[in-house]
C-alpha cells in the first residue's frame, strides 16, 4: 500500500471499507502533513483535534455503506460550518461563529466525512490568486512564491499538496476551475442549482455554484454526486435527476460531438497555451469523438457583463455587513459613523472597490446604461451557448490564458487581474458546468489545464468526457514537497 | 466617462464605506480603468434584447407558511458585537 496522504479518494475508500485502514490512521496522516506545511497558509483554520476524536468514533461503530466512510476533508471557509469559525477570508467575519450548517457540507458529513478544518480563499470570494485574503497569500505547491489562483486557493493548494484527498470550493466566474488549472488538479464548476447555496457566504448569487475539488476525475465525480442535491432553503435550487456520478462514469464517448469556440483564440495567447488546446483535441478525437468548429461571438463581452453583474450583486449582499448583528465592529461618533468606519475597516482594498463599483452601476441614472445593459448582454451570451449546443455535446476550451503566476505580479492592476478569468466567466453567465482537468505543463514545468464545458444538468457527460481524456493525458503533477524540507 | 473625486465621494457614502483621503486617488484610478474596460458593452445594440434576470429556467416553488425553527433567539444574538439580554446595541440614534 501506497503512503496514506499519497492515495486518491476513490482508493482511500476502498482500503478502510476492506478494513486495510481506519478511519483514525487516515485522519492522522492527513493532519500530520497539514501540520507540517503550514508554511503554504492553507489553512484559516485547523479542527485537527476534533477531527480525530470524530475519527475514532466513527471507527468505533463504522457504516462502510456511507459514500465517504470515515474520509477526512477540509473546506473552503466560505461554508458555514456550525460552531467552527466561518471568516470568507475577511477580517469582518474574524469573529463569526455559525449556529448553522450549509447544506453542501451537510451532504458531505451525512455520507460520513469528517472536518479537517477551513481552507484559506481570497476575501469573500473575490480574487484570483488567494492575495485578497486577511490571513494572507497562500503558497502554491507546484513552486515557491507561484499564486495557487483564486478564490478557491487554499482548496487547490491542500488538494495539490495533498493535505487533504478532496475538497470543496465555489466558482463564481472560475474560482473552482482557474486554481484547480494552477496546481495541476481537477475541479467541477456544476450547473447553476445543482448544489445548494444556503450557508455558503453570498458573493454573486446568480453566478456562485459549490464544486469539488480532487486529484482525479473520477473522486471529482463522487463527491459531486455527494454535495448535488435539491433544497428547499435555496430557492434557486432546482429539482432535476441527479445521476449516481461516479458509478454511471464511463470512458466511452464515441461519437460524441466537440465544439472548438474560435472566439477563445485570443490575441496574445501564449503559444504554450495554443499548444495545449491543439493536443487536447488530438486526445479527444482519440477517443472517439467528432471535434466541430463553433462560434461564440459574443465572448469577448464576458468579462466587462461580469464585472458590472458581479459587483453590483456583492454590493447588495455584503450590505448586510454593519456591525450590528454579528462581524466586526468599528466604533462610530454616531450610527452612520459606526457604519461607515466598520465597512472600511473591515472589508479589504478588492471588496471595497466591488462594492463601489456594484454600488455607482445600480446607482440612479447609471441602472440602465450599466446594469440592465449587462443583463441583456449575459442574454446574447447564453443565446450563443444555447446555439452551440444544437450542434454539439460540450466543448473544449483552455481553463486560463496562462500558468500560474508570481505572487505579487498583478496585485497592482486590477484589469489584468480580471483578464485571467476569460475562459471561464462565460460558463458562469450562462449557468452551465465546466471541468478544468490538468492537461500539461509549460516550459517552466507549471501545470496547464483544460476546460470542458457541457450543457446544463449534463454532468455525466462533461465528467466522461474528462475522464476519457484524463486517461489519454496521463498527466503527472511534479510536487516536491519544497515546503517541508 | 470618467469617474472624479466628486463621484467617489457620493458612491463612498452610498455605500457606507469612508475613503480617507490618501486613497481617494488610487481608488479613482482602479475605478477609472476597471470602467473603462467595462465601456466596451456600448458596442453592442441590445434595444430589442430581453435581460437575462436568472438562468434557472423555473418559476418559484411555493411552501407551506409554516413556523419551521422556533427559539433561536440565543442563537440569532449569539455573534452580535454588543447586544443588551434580547437586543442588538447600536450607537445612541435618538436624542
Amino acid at each position: 500500500m501506497s503512503e496514506i496522504t499519497k492515495q486518491s479518494l476513490s482508493e482511500l475508500i476502498k482500503n478502510i471499507k476492506d478494513k486495510k485502514l481506519s478511519s483514525t490512521e487516515v485522519t492522522k496522516a492527513f493532519v500530520e502533513r497539514s501540520e507540517k506545511s503550514k508554511k503554504l497558509n492553507a489553512y484559516v483554520t485547523e479542527d485537527f483535534s476534533a477531527a480525530i476524536d470524530k475519527a475514532k468514533k466513527f471507527d468505533e461503530n463504522p457504516n462502510l455503506d456511507l459514500k465517504l466512510p470515515g474520509i477526512p476533508m477540509a473546506v473552503k471557509d466560505l461554508f458555514c460550518t456550525k460552531n467552527v469559525k466561518t471568516t470568507a477570508g475577511s477580517k469582518m467575519l474574524n469573529n463569526f461563529i455559525p449556529t448553522y450548517e450549509s447544506t453542501v457540507t451537510q451532504n458531505i458529513w451525512n455520507e460520513g466525512a469528517i472536518l479537517l478544518g477551513k481552507l484559506n480563499c481570497d476575501e469573500f470570494a473575490m480574487g484570483s490568486s488567494n492575495e485578497t485574503s486577511f490571513f494572507g497569500n497562500v503558497q502554491n505547491p507546484i513552486d515557491k512564491d507561484l499564486v495557487p489562483g483564486g478564490s478557491s486557493g487554499g482548496s487547490s493548494s491542500a488538494v495539490a499538496a495533498q493535505l487533504t484527498p478532496i475538497t470543496i470550493g465555489t466558482d463564481t466566474g472560475g474560482s473552482i476551475r482557474q486554481p484547480a488549472s494552477f496546481t495541476g488538479t481537477v475541479g467541477l464548476k456544476p450547473t447553476y442549482g445543482s448544489c445548494s447555496r444556503y450557508g455558503i457566504v453570498a458573493f454573486a448569487s446568480s453566478l456562485d455554484q459549490a464544486g469539488p475539488m480532487a486529484q482525479n476525475v473520477k473522486d471529482c465525480a463522487l463527491l459531486n454526486e455527494v454535495i448535488s442535491s435539491y433544497d428547499e432553503k435555496d430557492s434557486t435550487s432546482i429539482d432535476f435527476k441527479r445521476n449516481n456520478y461516479s458509478k454511471e462514469l464511463t470512458n466511452n464517448i464515441k461519437g460524441k460531438k466537440i465544439g472548438i469556440p474560435k472566439e477563445y483564440r485570443i490575441d496574445g495567447m501564449p503559444k504554450e497555451i495554443e499548444d495545449l488546446w491543439k493536443k487536447g483535441i488530438e486526445y479527444v478525437k482519440d477517443c472517439g469523438t467528432e471535434i466541430l468548429d463553433i462560434s461564440l461571438p459574443h465572448t469577448n463581452y464576458a468579462l466587462p457583463t461580469y464585472y458590472i453583474v458581479a459587483p453590483a450583486e456583492a454590493s447588495s449582499n455584503l450590505a448586510r455587513y454593519d456591525g450590528v448583528k454579528y462581524g466586526f465592529r468599528a466604533d462610530g461618533e454616531n450610527l452612520i459613523d459606526m457604519y461607515e468606519k466598520t465597512r472600511s475597516e473591515g472589508f479589504g482594498a478588492e471588496v471595497q472597490r466591488r462594492i463601489m463599483i456594484g454600488t455607482y452601476v445600480l446607482s440612479s441614472g447609471y441602472y440602465d446604461a450599466y446594469y440592465l445593459k449587462a443583463q441583456k448582454v449575459r442574454k446574447l451570451i447564453k443565446n450563443d451557448f444555447d446555439e452551440a449546443y444544437k450542434k454539439v455535446d460540450a466543448i473544449l476550451t483552455p481553463s486560463t490564458p496562462s500558468s500560474a503566476f508570481k505572487i505579487g505580479e498583478k496585485t497592482n492592476d486590477p484589469v489584468s487581474m480580471y483578464l485571467n478569468d476569460i475562459f471561464t466567466v462565460p460558463v458562469n453567465l450562462a449557468g452551465l458546468p465546466g471541468i478544468s482537468i490538468p492537461a500539461g505543463h509549460d516550459a517552466k514545468g507549471y501545470p496547464l489545464g483544460l476546460q470542458i464545458i457541457g450543457k446544463a444538468f449534463d454532468e455525466q457527460n462533461l465528467l466522461n468526457i474528462a475522464y476519457a481524456m484524463e486517461e489519454k493525458i496521463n498527466f503527472k503533477n511534479k510536487i516536491t514537497d519544497w515546503w517541508i524540507k | 466617462m470618467s469617474i472624479d473625486l466628486k463621484t467617489i465621494k457620493h458612491i463612498s457614502k452610498l455605500s457606507r464605506i469612508s475613503v480617507d483621503e490618501k486613497k481617494v486617488e488610487k481608488l479613482a484610478g482602479d475605478l477609472n480603468s476597471i470602467f473603462e474596460f467595462i465601456e466596451k458593452l456600448n458596442e453592442l445594440k441590445t434595444d430589442n434584447v430581453q435581460p437575462l434576470t436568472s438562468v434557472a429556467e423555473t418559476t418559484l416553488k411555493l411552501r407551506d407558511d409554516k413556523v419551521k425553527s422556533k427559539n433561536l433567539r440565543d442563537q440569532i444574538i449569539k455573534n452580535s458585537p454588543q447586544e443588551n439580554e434580547d437586543y442588538f446595541v447600536v450607537p445612541k440614534v435618538v436624542e
